[in-house]
């Protein structure tokens, strides 16, 4: 017996995470068996994450669209209240993720604390936002007649999300919880280089009281995925912020086809750190105006 | 049905030039492009005048004034701004007659519609959005917005000064300058807005007019050097305009095509019910985007609603669009009227049955008399398409649930109609209606102050009130 195979005896071997997609609550392998090799920044091997394919791609789409009823039906209090639970539950998991961080990104280990821990402020900052954003976005109108009349903001319905690249948690929580606190539902297309925290946070999503289908994630090819979910005719809007110049306008041109509610990408690099203001719901809701006569 | 006498609005008020150019930087051009097409009156096709149909390079010398005006227009102070825009709300009140009369021999509308209803919203707008201009910083989107640029806006035929004014008096209040392309069969009350303009003293190049048809509106939406498309018209060219701006930084706001349901439960008011499906789908001879195009009755009120609706249909006065008893009036071109013909007929090819009242019809001019089908499934044409006209498709429903289901059974979202003396009933429809506007006891009602726009297929961005700014703000 050799002395490494000797010393490989004596230790413990980790359990190591098998990575898969995020589909109504559930977490499939993908469909087509692919997978994809997920290194470190130093280029370490990580874990063999899952590539997802068209049929999977349409799978999560069904499943945000079957969601939806419920999710913008539940009140504003409850889905601020779930938001909250989902950052106590990440807040729960700091450690894991920092060490995530530090992998994906190569940051350190300081630096990686502070962006988890931004992250659940964001979740948190994001949860609060779930029953005042109708104060601000909607108005009571005074109409030159007999009417009462109102507008209200409403979720646009099934959103594609293209996740930043970089940031591979708080880019991600900044692009995820805008969409689904008013009330949407999402299919996210994790980021192609780090996927991993993004699988972590499904866990996370999946034992916050979220329903499933609400929060929906694919790892893979970000080029591959993205033009399925942008030219699906079931999809309602598309946000293309992960997305570089090329593969925007090929999503753009796309969205077309069903007049997708496009959000395109941030002209300059995004500061994840900074206030996000109230852009990334508003790009997300729609308005509705009720009249009705006044009168006795 | 009584007998009326011709109550004929004097057309003598107005004066239309045998020929147009092109508004451009504050005075008349001469287009560079030699192609030139009469713009007639749908109720007589008697040709009105001459119109320029504005190229590729006229198009960009009205958005090179544009640009220019935009170093003067977009740092006057929002005061002063909001004083020409108040200026030229007042004369359009003060030519509302003349106005009236011109819109409704171009277009073919009813007078009363458009001396009642064009005309006065047309005013409205402009004196809401003046009222704007110095008051952004407290509009909700940040301390100091900033207006975008040029805005380049394409507009439709069904109503054409309306239209104009819920694109032009947003843009200008926040400091935008346009320019703007009315639609090919009726440019002649944007053409007399360009004279307001001047009347106005607007600094020469705030707004450019640019007549043509779609050729010239895709070379003003495809222009470098326009920062934002505003577009009201069909569906199709709306993707097409989704399209084509892909990859640029244009910001875009499409108000396009609908499907309305008009939503009838057996506890409604019924005699208020018929006026408003009246309304709903006969208002500007149906050419109304939002229009209630499906009536969706309940089964055990069906009978008795559509006989009283014919009844009321019966009493319908369809012909001179001058004549102030009419209140259906001419379609606006021969190829819509050859649309709405070929829709009809694929409803009763597929099936429906299709009725109308007796109806004269001019011997000239291009008309089409109110229409019902009944028997309509939703598989059928009629039911998923937009006519844009006259013609309504009824369809029955027995609970809240299916009449949904029903209604939201469309790639549009514009607009809704629910009528029922249930309040709850009315709110529980209302918040699962997906649509822009749901009018409740009512339909067809506009105002400056309330926004308007679709959910999916029907557009994205809103026009009218406080929403209505962030089309044209650096937001």
């Amino acid at each position: 017996m050799s002395e490494r195979v000797a010393a490989q005896a004596m230790e413990r071997l980790a359990v190591r995470k098998t990575y898969k997609l995020f589909i109504g609550g559930a977490f499939p392998r993908s469909e087509s068996g692919r997978s994809y090799v997920v290194t470190s920044s130093k280029g370490e091997f990580l874990a063999n994450a899952s590539k997802a394919s068209r049929k999977d791609a349409r799978d999560a789409v069904s499943a945000a669209r079957k969601a939806f009823p419920g999710w913008s039906g539940a009140t504003a209090y409850n889905r601020g209240q779930i938001l909250y639970r989902v950052a106590e539950m990440l807040e729960g998991r700091r450690a894991q993720f920092v060490a995530e961080v530090v992998d994906a990104d190569g940051v350190s280990a300081k630096k990686a604390a502070e962006l988890v821990d931004a992250a659940v402020d964001r979740l948190v900052w994001y949860a609060g936002w779930s029953d005042k954003i109708g104060a601000i976005q909607g108005s009571a109108n005074p109409v030159a007649g007999p009417y009462f009349n109102l507008s209200s903001p409403e979720p646009t319905g099934v959103v594609a999300v293209v996740a930043p690249p970089m940031g591979p948690l708080l880019g991600l929580v900044s692009v995820i919880a805008p969409v689904i606190v008013t009330g949407n539902t999402c299919v996210v297309v994790a980021s192609e280089r780090a996927p991993l925290p993004s699988i972590t946070l499904a866990e996370v999503l999946a034992t916050s009281d979220l329903p499933g289908g609400v929060v929906n994630i694919l790892t893979g090819s970000a080029a591959e995925i993205a033009p399925w979910l942008a030219g699906h005719m079931d999809v309602n809007a598309i946000d293309l912020t992960g997305a570089d110049a090329e593969l925007a306008v090929t999503c753009e041109e796309l969205a077309a086809e069903n007049l997708k509610r496009v959000l395109r990408p941030p002209a300059a690099k995004v500061d994840w750190l900074a206030d996000p203001g109230t852009g990334r719901m508003t790009a997300f809701l729609e308005t509705k105006t009720v009249w009705h006569p006044i009168g006795t | 049905m009584f007998e009326y006498a011709p109550a004929p609005e004097s057309r003598d008020i107005v004066d239309i030039k045998p020929s147009y150019g092109l508004f451009i930087n504050g005075e008349w051009a001469e287009p560079l492009a030699e192609e030139r097409h009469k713009t007639v009156n749908p109720a007589s096709e008697e040709a009105l005048a001459e119109v320029a149909w504005a190229g590729e390079a006229d198009v960009d010398r009205a958005v090179q004034a544009a640009r220019k005006a935009f170093a003067v227009w977009s740092v006057m102070p929002g005061s002063e701004r909001a004083k020409y825009i108040f200026r030229i709300a007042r004369i359009i009140q003060e030519r509302a007659r003349e106005l009236a009369v011109l819109e409704s021999l171009d277009n073919g509308k009813p007078i009363r519609e458009s001396r009642d209803v064009d005309l006065p919203l047309v005013a409205a707008h402009f004196f809401y959005y003046a009222g704007w201009a110095d008051k952004l910083s407290y509009a909700g989107f940040g301390p100091d917005p900033k207006p975008l640029g040029v805005a380049g806006q394409v507009i439709p035929w069904n109503f054409p000064l309306l239209m104009l004014a819920w694109k032009i008096a947003p843009a200008l209040a926040c400091g935008n300058t346009v320019v703007l392309k009315p639609a090919e069969t009726t440019p002649l009350t944007a053409l007399a807005f360009a004279e307001i303009c001047q009347q106005a003293d607007l600094p020469p190049g705030v707004v450019n007019i640019v007549t043509g048809a779609g050729e010239t509106g895709a070379a003003l939406v495809r222009h470098p050097d326009i920062d934002k498309v505003a577009f009201t018209g069909s569906t199709e060219v709306g993707r097409q305009i989704a399209r084509s701006v892909a990859g640029s930084r244009k910001k875009v706001t499409l108000e396009l095509g609908g499907k309305a349901a008009n939503i009838v439960f057996d506890d409604a008011a019924l005699d208020q019910a018929v006026e408003g499906i009246v309304n709903g789908i006969f208002f500007n001879q149906g050419h109304v985007c939002c229009a209630g195009s499906r009536l969706l009755v309940q089964e055990s009120v069906a009978e008795e609603l559509l006989d009283a609706l014919k009844r009321r249909l019966s009493t319908l006065r369809l012909g001179d669009p001058l004549d102030k008893n009419t209140d259906i009036g001419a379609i606006n071109s021969a190829a819509q009227l050859a649309k709405i013909r070929e829709l009809s007929e694929a409803g009763v090819s597929e099936g429906a049955e299709r009725w109308s009242p007796a109806c004269p019809i001019p011997d000239k001019g291009y008309w089409f008399p109110p229409t019902i089908f009944t028997g309509v499934a939703q598989s059928h044409r009629i039911a998923r398409e937009e006519i844009f006209g006259p013609v309504l498709s009824v369809l029955t429903f027995r609970t809240p649930a299916e009449a949904v289901e029903k209604a939201n059974n469309t790639p549009y979202g514009l607009s809704a109609g629910v009528w029922t003396e249930k309040g709850s009933r009315m709110l529980w429809m209302a918040s699962r209606l997906r649509a822009g506007v749901v009018w409740s006891n009512t339909f067809n009602r506009f105002d400056p102050t309330s926004p308007f726009g679709g959910y999916k297929e029907s557009g994205y961005g809103r026009e009218g009130g406080r929403h209505g700014l962030e089309a044209y703000l650096a937001v």
